[in-house]
């Protein structure tokens, strides 16, 4: 290290040093005067962070001689630290959320399992649910897979010494934040963006320190060309910026309190809450997963992308016509008609740049389908883009009209956005962190193959049940909403398609029981791996196979 | 200029827009001069671990 840089580090570490001080002053100052109780319960926990971070910035800066030697040997070129932090933070979310998901569909199908208490009652947990899933879960393994991607294809180190750990605490100390709001009934009311504004507003200043960690990292590649995976992160990360920013638009009720309003009303508010929340799948769930897509699956096959060529192209014109699909969610509302039909058709035209990704993604296997076979890592990359090209071809489906106004408000929603979300997140996330695992803690290899390929099967048979359920019981809802008897009344009173809802609210719990299941196997396997441990075992590949039976 | 002149006049402007800005983006996808850097570009992950 030379002695500029070193100065340089110092620099920044006082810099965020004072900064974490005046943070906790200001954090006091919440506790202090706080008009609510949960606001002086979250200023505790700023003062908290700020604290802490202080004293891991004194410790780092004075303390360990130690420390100091083994991030030079291990960490040298890379910062994997943070990375195999986030590691552990998305097992750690994935499980949590699952489980809360879990939760919440059991208590549709059993109400008594709301037990009664504000606290557990399904409104409040469903947004713990949909948060902890997309953005404990996602997020964090979006924040790691994209440091540790554009430090290996920049072939430089992640810019900022600290400023990728404030990334990491932050965004996680965001996620707590947001979540005991939810429990104890502070929202703003939006879906999917749910924390009020002074989490919306620290979100923002972690927002940006991403930002400019990523681009400063980019800015010292040596690499002159910037690899396709960190163009999608890079639109995840600008995108979801103005997305946030403007849908979070409100006015407090107090500096501080926890209550604010929204800057826009009627119609215009659910426009802007729907361009945000469709760009939340755009963007959050597939700008930034495909970076992963276009990273691990040549990893884990050892080749080359199909077609790189395919790949800028999907890329400009996936991002040029995904943020106009949100008035989709707008269908026969008081949105201008002209204005749902451009949602719908922007929707149909987005066919054409997931299939090209999806094409792109599984082609990138050709010549080497044989690996399916024998390694279930790629085997979970490969049906996570399956689900992705699934899901993209019926969410199209779903946007037309008049598809719309049977599948709208129905459970064929839950069941779609469930195979994206379990199916394509879940599954590349999934092959991502057992790529990544034996990379970062240097070793030979995952501590079971074997419990991998369980994983597999246990989650994918887990899905299957979840969303052919939401069909049946979607398409049964919407038909049973619309049946008019011969005098013109409704056939059906609400209450009555509840009731014949029930039996697929069960098996829907049963497909979640399992992916349940499968995140206890990784996380379990994820363990034994960082302790280093391998587990003896047969490869996958010598598994007796029924190709190999000669016919007569 | 009423409403609807704005309606229907963001829709052709969009179209002739995203129409100049596709055939950008497969030209730079397809020309062959650009062959090499990509099929270079396309190897980026394989030169770390």
């Amino acid at each position: 290290m030379t002695d500029g840089h070193t100065r340089a580090v110092a620099g920044t570490t006082y810099g965020t040093g004072a900064l974490l001080v005046l943070g906790a002053i200001l954090g006091l100052f919440l506790v202090a005067g706080a008009t609510d109780s949960v606001m002086s319960f979250h200023g505790v926990l700023f003062v908290a962070f700020c604290v802490l971070g202080v004293y891991w910035l004194i410790a780092r800066q004075f303390g360990g001689e130690k420390d100091a030697g083994r991030a030079a040997t291990e960490d040298a070129r890379y910062n994997d630290g943070v990375v195999r932090a986030g590691v552990i933070a998305s097992t750690f979310w994935g499980v949590v959320g699952f489980t809360v998901g879990l939760v919440i569909a059991l208590q549709l199908a059993f109400p008594v399992l709301n037990l009664d208490l504000p606290w557990t009652t399904f409104g409040r947990l469903r947004p713990l649910h949909t948060s902890a899933v997309v953005f404990a879960f996602g997020g964090n393994v979006l924040i790691a897979t994209s440091f540790h991607v554009v430090q290996r294809t920049c072939r430089a180190r992640l810019a900022g010494d600290s400023a990728s750990w404030f990334v990491f605490w932050g965004y996680n100390l965001f996620i707590v934040i947001a979540a005991s709001g939810y429990v104890l009934g502070v929202t703003q009311a939006k879906e999917y963006a749910e924390p009020e504004w002074y989490a919306d507003l620290w979100l923002t200043v972690v927002w940006v320190v991403y930002l400019l960690v990523f681009l400063a990292t980019l800015w010292k590649r040596k690499e002159p060309h910037i690899y396709v995976a960190n163009w999608f992160y890079l639109a995840f990360i600008v995108t979801v910026a103005m997305l946030h920013i403007v849908n979070g638009l409100a006015v407090p009720v107090s500096w501080t309190g926890t209550a604010s309003y929204s800057l826009f009303a009627g119609v215009q508010s659910a426009l802007t809450q729907w361009w945000y929340g469709h760009n939340a799948v755009g963007f959050f769930l597939t700008a930034g997963f495909l970076g992963i897509m276009y990273y691990f699956i040549p990893k884990q096959a050892e080749r080359p992308v199909y077609s790189y060529r395919l790949s800028i192209v999907h890329f400009w014109t996936l991002i040029f016509l995904y943020i106009w699909a949100g008035p989709h969610h707008l269908h026969y509302t008081a949105l201008p008609d002209w204005a749902q039909t451009l949602g719908m058709t922007f929707s149909i035209m987005l066919w054409m740049p997931s299939w090209g990704g999806m094409i792109n993604g599984l082609m990138t296997l050709s010549g080497a389908w044989d690996k399916l076979r024998t390694d279930p890592v790629i085997r979970m990359l490969v049906i996570s883009v399956a689900f992705y090209g699934m899901s993209t071809f019926e969410g199209p489906v779903m946007s037309i009209k008049a598809v719309n106004s049977l599948s709208h408000y129905t459970d064929w929603t839950i069941g779609h956005v469930h195979s994206g979300a379990l199916g394509w997140v879940g599954f590349v996330s999934f092959g991502a962190i057992y790529f990544l695992t034996p990379v970062l803690w240097h070793r030979q290899r995952l501590y079971s193959l074997k419990l991998v390929n369980l994983h597999f099967w246990v989650a994918t048979i887990g899905i299957l049940l979840y969303i052919t359920a939401m069909w049946v019981s979607g398409i049964l809802q919407g038909l049973m909403w619309r049946a008019y008897d011969s005098l013109g009344f409704l056939e059906y009173s609400f209450v009555e398609t509840v009731e014949a809802m029930h039996p697929f609210y069960v098996i829907r719990a049963a497909g979640g029981a399992l992916f349940v299941v499968g995140g206890l196997i990784m996380a379990y396997n994820v363990w034994r791996t960082i302790r280093g441990d391998l587990r003896d075992e047969a490869p996958v590949s010598s598994q007796p196979s029924l190709a190999a039976t000669p016919a007569e | 200029m009423t409403y609807d002149d704005v309606v229907s006049f963001s829709g052709s402007a969009g179209l002739i827009f995203f129409m100049v800005l596709f055939a950008v983006v497969l030209i730079y996808a397809l020309r062959p001069g650009n062959k090499r850097k990509f099929d270079d570009a396309a190897r980026i992950p394989f030169k770390e671990d």
